[in-house]
This record gives C-alpha cells, sequence and structure tokens, in this order.
C-alpha cells in the first residue's frame, strides 16, 4: 500500500491516480524449480482440466443416468439400496453387534468413532513426523479404516444383482401409464363418434384429451349430445342404451 | 480496444491488485506434475473443485425443467431424460459427477492424511476439509431423493428411520427432514429439495471460501 503525502487520487475517490505495473512477480529467487501460477502453471492446469472432462463426459455418453419406475410407496417387497458411498454404513448395520439392541454401535459409536477421529486426526495425532512411518498410530488406524469400508462396500454390493434390478424397475413412460381395453364395446363407441377429434388414444387431437378429465358419466353423456365449449351439440348418434355404455367407458379409463 | 476498456475500469476502481492478488502466487517444484510426476496427487484437491464446478453448472440446468412435487418430480425427470435436447447429458453429468466428486474428495484427503499435511500449522484447514466431506454427502443423500422413483424414495426411507434412532434427538431430526412424523412424501421432497439447492450449496461455498483462503495464506506444504 502507498500511504503519505504527496498521494494524487482519481477525482475525489481514494483510488490512487498512480498506475501501478501490472507485470508478474519473479520466482525465478524461490528454491528449486519455481513457477508462477499465472500465467505458466495454469495453461498446463487448463490442459490436464480438458484431457480429465473430455474422459468424463466420454463416461456420462457411455453410460446414460440410470432412472426406475416412479416412486410407490406401497410396492411392498422392494429392497431399498442406497448410492454405492453409503453402502458400508448400510452393511455395517446389518451386523448382529451393531443392530437390533446394538444399534446404537451401528449408528453412533462406530461412524461417531471413524468419523470423530478423522475431524480430530491433526490433534491425536499431533507429533511433528510428517512421513507415514514415524506415525506408525495413526497411519494403522487409517489403513484400518480405509480397509473396512472398502470389505463392507464389496460385501454389500456382491449382494446385489444389479442387471436383474435394472430389468425390474425400468421406467413406464407417463403415455402408457393408462391402459385403454381397444376391444371393448366402449372403445368401438368411442372410435365412431369422438375419436376423430380427441384422438386414438384419447390424448386430445382437434379436441382435448380425454385423459385425466373429472366428469361423471351422466355429465359426458350430455355432453356428447348437447355439446359443450366450441364443440357443437350432436356428436353422439345411436340409443341411449349405447350412450351410457359410452360415458362408463370413458370414465373407467379416468378412475385408473 | 479491451486495453482502453481495461484502463477505464481499472482507474475508477482499481480492479489490478484485486485480481493480482489471486494470481499471483508461485507454484513449487514438488507439486508441479510437470518436473516429479508423481506430485499428480496433488492435483486432487482441484479436480474435486473443478467436478464442484461441473455439479453447479449442471445442476442449474436441472433446475430450470426439474418440479419439485411428487406428482410432476419423476415426470419431469423422465422427460429431461427422453425429450429434452441434450437433457440425457446434462442428467448425466450431474449423475456421474456426485460419484467422481466424492472419489475425487477420497483421494484428496488421503494424500493430506499420508502426506501428514494436516499437521502444524493446517489443523484448521483440515476440520475445514472434513466439513466439507460431510457437506458433500449430505448432498448426495438429499439429491438422491429428487427423481422420486423407487430407489430414491425407499434408500430415502431407510436413511429417516436410522436418523430416527438416534438417541433423544432422532424423532426431531427425522421431522425436521422429512416435514412429517410419519409420511415420507409430498413435504419431505420439498425439504430435501430445499436442502439439496439452497441450504447446503451455501454452506459449501462458505467452507470452499475458507479453505482456498487458508490454503493461499499458509501456501502448500512443504516436500516430505
Ligand atoms: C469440496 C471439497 C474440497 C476441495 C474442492 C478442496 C480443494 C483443495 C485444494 C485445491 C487444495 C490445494 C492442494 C491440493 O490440490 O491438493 C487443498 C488443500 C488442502 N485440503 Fe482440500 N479440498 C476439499 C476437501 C478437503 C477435505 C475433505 C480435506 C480433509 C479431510 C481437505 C484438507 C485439505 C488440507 C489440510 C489442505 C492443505 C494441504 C497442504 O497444504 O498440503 N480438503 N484442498
Amino acid at each position: 500500500m502507498h500511504k503519505g503525502k504527496g498521494m494524487k487520487f482519481v477525482g475525489d475517490s481514494r483510488i490512487s491516480s498512480e498506475r501501478k505495473s501490472n507485470i508478474p512477480k519473479d520466482y525465478s529467487e524461490y528454491p528449486g524449480r519455481t513457477e508462477a501460477f499465472w500465467p505458466n502453471f495454469l495453461l498446463k492446469e487448463w490442459l490436464a482440466g480438458s484431457v480429465f472432462l473430455v474422459g468424463f463426459l466420454s463416461m456420462t455418453l457411455a453410460h446414460p443416468a440410470p432412472l426406475e419406475k416412479m416412486a410407490d410407496p406401497t410396492a411392498a417387497g422392494y429392497i431399498p439400496l442406497p448410492d454405492w458411498y453409503f453402502l458400508f454404513l448400510y452393511e455395517l448395520l446389518k451386523y448382529d453387534f451393531a443392530s437390533g439392541p446394538y444399534i446404537l454401535f451401528g449408528i453412533i459409536i462406530i461412524p461417531g468413532l471413524a468419523f470423530g477421529g478423522l475431524l480430530l486426526a491433526p490433534f491425536l495425532d499431533n507429533g511433528p513426523g510428517r512421513r507415514p512411518h514415524q506415525r506408525p498410530i495413526a497411519v494403522g488406524m487409517m489403513l484400518l479404516a480405509l480397509t473396512s469400508t472398502i470389505w463392507l462396500t464389496y460385501k454389500s454390493a456382491s449382494h446385489v444383482d444389479w442387471e436383474q434390478r435394472a430389468d425390474a424397475n425400468k421406467p413406464v413412460p407417463p403415455s402408457e401409464e393408462v391402459q385403454i381395453d381397444k376391444e371393448s364395446e366402449g372403445y368401438a363407441l368411442y372410435e365412431n363418434n369422438c375419436m376423430s377429434c380427441h384422438g386414438e388414444d384419447m390424448g386430445g387431437t382437434a379436441g382435448p384429451a380425454l385423459i385425466g378429465i373429472d366428469y361423471s358419466a351422466d355429465e359426458i353423456a350430455t355432453i356428447a349430445k348437447e355439446g359443450i365449449g366450441s364443440m357443437p351439440p350432436g356428436q353422439f348418434s345411436g340409443s341411449d342404451e349405447e350412450l351410457q355404455k359410452l360415458a362408463d367407458f370413458i370414465v373407467s379409463v379416468n378412475e385408473q | 480496444m479491451l486495453q482502453k476498456i481495461y484502463d477505464w475500469i481499472d482507474e475508477r476502481i482499481d480492479i489490478t491488485p484485486i485480481w493480482r492478488d489471486i494470481a499471483d502466487h508461485e507454484v513449487p517444484e514438488h507439486v508441479n506434475p510437470a518436473h516429479h510426476f508423481s506430485a499428480f496427487v496433488y492435483c486432487f484437491g482441484g479436480l474435486t473443485f473443478f467436478v464442484v464446478v461441473i455439479q453447479i453448472l449442471s445442476g442449474m440446468f436441472l433446475t430450470m425443467y426439474y418440479v419439485p412435487d411428487i406428482e410432476n418430480a419423476w415426470r419431469s425427470v423422465y422427460y429431461l431424460q427422453t425429450e429434452v435436447a441434450h437433457g440425457q447429458i446434462v442428467r448425466g453429468m450431474h449423475h456421474w459427477g456426485a460419484s467422481v466428486v466424492i472419489v475425487m474428495l477420497l483421494l484428496h484427503t488421503l494424500r493430506v492424511f499420508f502426506q501428514g499435511a494436516y499437521k502444524k500449522p493446517r489443523e484448521l484447514n483440515w476440520i475445514v476439509g472434513v466439513l466439507l466431506f460431510f457437506t458433500i454427502l449430505g448432498l448426495g443423500f438429499t439429491g438422491y431423493l429428487l427423481p422420486w422413483d423407487n430407489k430414491a424414495y425407499f434408500a430415502t426411507e431407510v436413511g429417516l428411520n436410522i436418523a430416527q434412532d438416534v438417541p433423544i434427538i432422532g424423532d426431531e431430526i427425522k421431522t425436521l427432514l422429512s416435514g412429517d412424523e410419519e409420511i415420507v412424501g409430498a413435504q419431505t421432497l420439498a425439504r430435501f429439495f430445499a436442502i439439496h439447492v439452497f441450504f447446503l450449496p451455501a454452506g459449501l461455498f462458505a467452507l470452499l471460501g475458507v479453505h482456498f483462503i487458508l490454503i493461499r495464506r499458509q501456501g502448500i506444504s512443504g516436500p516430505l
């Protein structure tokens, strides 16, 4: 910071009107082959980052993100599974000493000791030596925790038949969610009287969709005869009995 | 022209020192993979940050389509995945990035641990780092529910039941997260969305800021 008498400012601001040079510092006096971060090292970092990004994008393209069926809380028998990085905790809770009456071991004491130890590592391992062989206890504990985590993850994952899971839980496209029985009498009537405007799958064309509507059978019958909004009257031709069947059919599709 | 614009702005608000502060620092030989290949272990922290940036950007684009309510969440994800141009790629980046960030974080933590780089004077930054780890795990847990498919729903139910087993405050934790003592439903999705998109990223940014400021203040640890 430049301070003292004789300073000049830009206008009435506090910004010095003296121009500072915009030349990077010189690191040649530093020990070893020290480099400037900007711009020298950043250019290399940028290259490494691009290689990483290309690899990452290739992986993403080769394996689209999975999506299962829409959640159905009543789906009994669905076996829950967390994402892979929580599998070790999930597996831990299957052991007798970490579940049932000993659940507190599984959810508080063991993870608490492990993560608490990790959090406080600098204070537990507070000797001056940095090399691994100078701190055998800390390194030993870490290796133990690491192997148990990998082992638990592996055990948990090897129980799972991933392909079978993926096959059994393929997503159902929303358009196929309602089933329309096209062999039924009701559909035959629909086909003759309504389909030209409301579409083959009742999804609507000139007229709106007839799926997801909230009318009673009587109201639908009235609309078919008398029209509604821009739908002209007299669209339905047939007996009253047929009209009733048609209306019931449309309601039944909407009840699914 | 650009130089003139820069000078015009710099004369008024003196921006040079601000960015030079960030740009000017030395990269010592022992962390530079160009000189010692084994120094690639020092890249893991930077790569973690890179993936975090990917997560933030892809996540921002996902929220342009995602609808956080139980009727439409799954549908919006399905639509994004099947209909929207490049939707599959953006969702794929966010999905796989969530795993890659954990891997990178683990490698970074192991580098710092086995080098004993957390020793005096870097104890505080290690603690900030472990808090970052917890934040990222929290983001993973809350994000897993958002597609609202079966695996999301049932895994979250299990997770919330585990939280409930915590002594004394278990019920409170569960109710806080799921919005109801019993039901995992509309409230739960809304809360997980808020936590995933607002609360945890806010904490993440704050912690990342502290992490990076400390690294710049203290410099990288010396060679072993
Ligand atoms: C989002 C997560 C994180 C990001 C983006 C991040 C980023 C970084 C970066 C870029 C460095 C510079 C050195 C290097 O790249 O290796 C660094 C150093 C460091 N990180 Fe992290 N880190 C994260 C999480 C963690 C975690 C989980 C820990 C420990 C549990 C940790 C502890 C440290 C320590 C102690 C240093 C200083 C090491 C030294 O001076 O040698 N960080 N971090």
